[in-house]
């Protein structure tokens, strides 16, 4: 298990090219985070908790969904941490799993109406499948 | 002048105002916007782990296509020109990824030849601003817009990652306010502007987008706006769908108005 996670860890560091060690623990990212309020764990406790392989409590979180992709964190991070950037791809270490994915096709009737447009669904399964 | 124009998925479907209105925006002011051939779906989003490559190729075609023209590409759809732009900018300075992809690319039927980022990429706002200029679109302007309050709304897309981005400065952006002043309205600015609108998480968690959208649309009603214009399909859905008290409207359709271009209907 704890080479799984070392693993991991590792990955998530490498696709995302964020480097936790530079976060001076402000808080900003998560105070600009339009998502907070949907999160149990925040930006800035990622960038703590991926650093240190605090991982599992994250893997089965809902707040790996919960990112808007928005780039506010990654744009006013006064360290240029790149938060965001570091939840995706602890998100992408998840979903590439077998069967993992988050959502299918199959679902996708079910939370569209008649306005919704072509670029919320590719998005959404761009972002929650491999 | 003769750009290339990549129009992206929704813009043939659910956002067709948003293609026509462009389209013949840009005829009265002399630009012509040549189709790339076969452009495939940007995907909406831009994933930014750096393993990511397949996901990416079909913005690199449409770039290499417009390269091969010896044109600029021009996109008008927010999330189009956020994916492909920082897939440009991946490729100028990622020089592994950048072979990565010329390695798939290169099993296509009728490989391109390599493909490193040379094309301009503009967003229909930029070619405005910076190739047509909002002088001459003022001048063209033909049924000014006197009065109304307009709000800008920018979303996150165009702006961020502003160091990738650079259309505008990413906390205090101007183009959009500057456009309307040129179409005879005045801009509103509020502090919501430049934040997201829920975006694709309105298929996960619709509550999380109706909250963000909803603030979006009380700030710009709130400091008296009477319509918000938006570049993007899925901002315009999500404000909407959340209850807007404000018309949401297209920013092509706003220039096509004040062209005097806007007809009633258009064919299918």
């Amino acid at each position: 298990m704890q080479n799984k996670n070392e693993r991991r860890r590792e990955q998530i560091l490498r696709i995302s090219g964020v480097n936790p060690l530079k976060c001076m623990r402000c808080g900003k990212c998560s105070a600009t985070c339009p998502s907070y309020d949907e999160m149990e764990y925040h930006p800035h406790e990622f960038v703590y908790m991926v650093e240190t392989g605090d991982l599992e409590p994250l893997i089965h979180s809902t707040s790996i969904y919960q990112c808007l992709s928005c780039m506010a964190c990654v744009e006013r991070c006064p360290r240029g941490v790149e938060p965001g950037k570091l939840i995706e791809a602890l998100r992408l270490t998840v979903i590439r799993e077998k069967d993992a994915n988050h959502m299918t096709a199959d679902t996708i009737p079910a939370v569209i109406d008649d306005e919704t447009p072509q670029q919320a669904i590719v998005s959404a399964l761009r972002k929650y499948t491999k | 002048m003769k750009v290339s124009y990549y129009p992206g998925c929704t813009l043939r479907n659910k956002a067709r105002d948003l293609d026509i209105w462009a389209r013949r925006s840009a005829e009265a002011l002399g630009v012509e916007l040549c189709e790339l051939e076969d452009w495939q779906c940007c995907g909406g989003v831009f994933v930014a782990a750096r393993d990511e490559i397949a996901t990416k190729l079909s913005s690199v075609r449409a770039l290499a296509q417009a390269r091969d023209r010896g044109q600029p590409l021009v996109t008008v759809c927010s999330a189009c020109h956020n994916v492909i732009k920082r897939t440009n900018q991946t490729l100028r300075t990622d020089a592994d990824f950048a072979a990565k992809v010329h390695n798939y690319m290169a099993q296509d039927p009728n490989p391109i030849a390599p493909y490193t980022g040379e094309t301009e990429v503009y967003h229909y706002l930029e070619l405005l601003r910076d190739v047509v200029g909002f002088d001459r679109v003022r001048a063209a302007v033909k049924h000014p817009l006197t009065g109304k309050k307009i709000a800008a709304y920018y979303g996150c897309l165009l702006l961020r990652p502003g160091k990738v981005m650079r259309m505008d400065d990413p906390e205090n952006p101007r183009v959009m306010e500057d456009f309307i002043r040129a179409l005879g309205a005045e801009p509103v600015v509020y502090p919501a502007r430049n934040e997201c609108c829920g975006g694709y998480v309105v298929l996960e968690n619709a509550q999380s987008a109706e909250k963000r959208s909803r603030t979006v649309s009380a700030s710009a009603a709130g400091h008296g706006a009477e319509m918000i214009v938006t570049a993007c399909p899925l901002c315009k859905y999500n404000l909407v769908k959340s209850g807007s008290e404000l018309p949401v409207v297209y920013f092509t359709e706003l220039l096509a108005e004040a062209l005097g271009v806007k007809e009633e209907s258009y064919a299918e």
